[in-house]
């Protein structure tokens, strides 16, 4: 399976852990969407040197984790394989900032380290989180919690059709690109001329695939509006979730917790 | 170039939110006005063609790297600004979601870099000016390579811009523009040089597709007008929402101190802490350094750099038993994890 192939698989394998069921897959999207959002303001609200009480936040994605039976492993491939922006960037404070914050023995440490760290973590709990997220829900329902939120409809409706169209057109880019490297020397490297040629003919596949998507869908009835089908409700549960978890965010939020506990273990040691 | 939660303050990723929202909601009303049955299928699977052609990389000549398609451009050809940025954001909106390519909090910066300055600004003001009336190879090619380069040097400007207002990258504001402004030349080509090469395969082999694209001019208020509003609008929000980021760092800890009167709390704390109680409390609170804005800064309860003479018996045992801390809590989270998990199987 080339590149191309693994990448479809992944979705795929999204939509699968999607489709489970747990407690936390029968929640409201609605509520999971706000939570999340709320989970992420929080985290990114820190100022940019704090690192121990950014801790705790971890519950929140090992929990969905934990609770929507979801595999930690691939989730943890999938963070880091997304990481280099954030590192790209974070790796300049340390050489940017170089006041010394604390003394840990004789070791001075500088704020940009703390600072980096400090990102390394918001990064790795708001992916985390958003992937969560998604494979506890799955994008129609998250789609369908967008236009409950007011989402104009046009845009929800073209995220449906792309979730719907992404397998197709990658499936067709894939037997492309296959085709290619089957009838080359040099399977790896596609050269610019080539790379115009597939992508044209890809893009005057897809043409003809929306005028066909177009007119199977006028045979079924299309009258210029798309129908969502609706059927979750906000109930005691999903109050629970987000009122719950909201409490649990602005607790870890202005009460740096791992200070205490630490505190408290050093104070017993001495 | 797309950028991620961790890099950005809630001020900034609230108010591009805020930006991408309006402009989705403007665009939407748009493509509805148009009332074209036969866009609302095309958009999606163009989409999805976007998003499949982003997987195949070619080799750039002479580098030994490669590149990819980026898409604006193309979409912006085809379909016409309003229903090319619903496109561009549905397809960010997606990466964000299945890839995380991008934060959630972050969505709003990255459909505004990536959709707005193509769709809004190049696209009419440039691409259009260049092409005019006629429609031959060459001036398609200049037309779509500089319309390319200006629209991702104007969205490479525009993640300096949101990363330095967020404060949370030590990058400064120059330096990070001399970063991106080059590499992004060299994108911006590659993209220039894709789109026109892509559009003119299309001209050669169905010139019908790209002619009535072009003539389609959306009605009502012209493209130019509109993107200017827009514009400025930007521009306005943006102004503001960098006097609101340098003047409180973070926003939740201003609401913070403006609606809490910590401040007191804080200074009687810091007259030595006679009373054992106070000193308590300021150990059980202690992130509220809102005392100062200084850029040292504080972790923890840590003092600031120059009160250390004054505090020097905290000093180290407040960092250690930071770290001793954390440690522990990751372990309960995790094992908190483990039981919620062991009791699910169980189930």
């Amino acid at each position: 399976m080339n590149k191309l192939g693994k990448n479809l698989a992944d979705i795929g394998y999204m939509d699968t852990l999607a489709a489970g069921d747990s407690p936390l897959h029968r929640l409201d999207p609605r509520a999971k969407l706000l939570t999340t959002f709320l989970f992420i303001v929080s985290v990114v609200s820190f100022n940019k040197y704090e690192v121990s009480a950014l801790v705790p936040f971890c519950l929140y994605p090992v929990f969905l984790v934990a609770a929507g039976k979801l595999p930690a492993g691939y989730l943890v491939k999938k963070i880091l394989l997304v990481s280099p922006f954030a590192v790209l960037v974070g790796v300049f404070n340390p050489a940017l900032d170089r006041q010394i914050l604390f003394q840990l023995g004789p070791l001075g440490i500088s704020g940009g380290w703390v600072s980096f760290l400090s990102i390394l973590a918001r990064f790795a709990l708001t992916v985390s989180a958003a992937l969560a997220l998604l494979s506890i829900t799955g994008i129609n329902s998250v789609c369908e919690a967008l236009l409950r939120c007011g989402v104009p409809k046009p845009f929800v409706v073209q995220l449906l059709f792309l979730n719907r169209y992404i397998f197709a057109l990658t499936g067709e880019a894939e037997r492309m690109s296959r085709a290619r490297s089957l009838r080359t020397f040099r399977p790896a490297a596609v050269s610019f001329r080539v790379f115009i040629q597939l992508i044209g003919n890809l893009l005057l596949r897809t043409m003809d695939r929306a005028e066909r998507v177009y007119r199977a869908m006028l045979c079924r009835g299309f009258d210029g509006h798309i129908r969502v089908v609706r059927f979750s409700k906000i109930g005691r549960r999903e109050i629970a979730f987000t009122l719950g978890w909201s409490v649990f965010f602005s607790v870890f939020r202005f009460v740096n917790i791992p200070l205490m506990l630490g505190q408290a273990v050093t104070g017993l040691l001495k | 170039m797309h950028m991620a939660d961790a890099l950005i303050s809630p001020a900034v990723g609230g108010t591009m939110w805020v930006v991408s929202g309006g402009l989705i909601a403007y665009s939407a009303k748009k493509v509805r006005e148009e009332a074209d049955d036969r866009k609302i299928p095309l958009m999606g699977v163009l989409g999805a063609f976007i998003f499949a052609a982003q997987m195949i990389n070619f080799t750039i000549p002479a580098t030994g790297s490669s590149g990819h398609l980026g898409g604006g451009m193309i979409l912006a050809i085809l379909l016409g600004p309003y229903s090319a940025f619903l496109v561009m954001a549905s397809v960010l909106t997606v990466q964000a979601l299945f890839f995380a390519d991008g934060g959630l909090l972050a969505l709003g910066c990255n459909i505004f870099n990536l959709g707005f300055f193509t769709c809004f600004v190049a696209y009419p003001l440039i691409y259009k000016k260049i092409i005019g009336r006629g429609l031959d190879k060459k001036r398609l090619i200049i037309a779509a390579t500089i319309a390319g380069v200006i629209g991702l040097e104007l969205g490479a400007f525009g993640v300096a811009l949101e990363t330095v207002s967020s404060g949370i990258s030590e990058l400064p504001f120059k330096t990070f523009v001399l970063l991106m402004i080059p590499i992004h030349l060299a994108i911006g080509l590659v993209e220039g040089l894709v789109t026109s090469g892509v559009v003119s395969f299309v001209i050669t082999a169905r010139p019908e597709i790209v002619t009535a694209a072009g003539e389609k001019t959306p009605p009502g208020v012209g493209v130019k007008k509109t993107a200017l509003g827009i514009a400025a609008a930007a521009v306005l929000a943006g102004a503001a929402l960098s006097w609101f980021a340098s003047a409180h760092p973070d926003g939740l800890e201003w609401a913070m101190l403006k609606t809490s009167g910590r401040e007191e709390l804080e200074s009687s704390g810091r007259l030595h802490g006679l009373l054992a109680s106070l000193q308590e409390k300021t150990a059980f609170l202690p992130d509220y350094g809102f005392r100062k804005a200084a850029p040292a800064g504080e972790v923890k309860s840590e003092p600031a750099a120059g009160e250390k003479a004054a505090w020097p018996a905290i000093d180290a045992g407040a960092s250690v038993s930071g770290l001793v801390g954390g440690l522990l809590t990751l372990l309960l989270a995790a094992l908190i994890g483990l039981g919620l998990k062991r009791r699910q199987t169980a189930a």
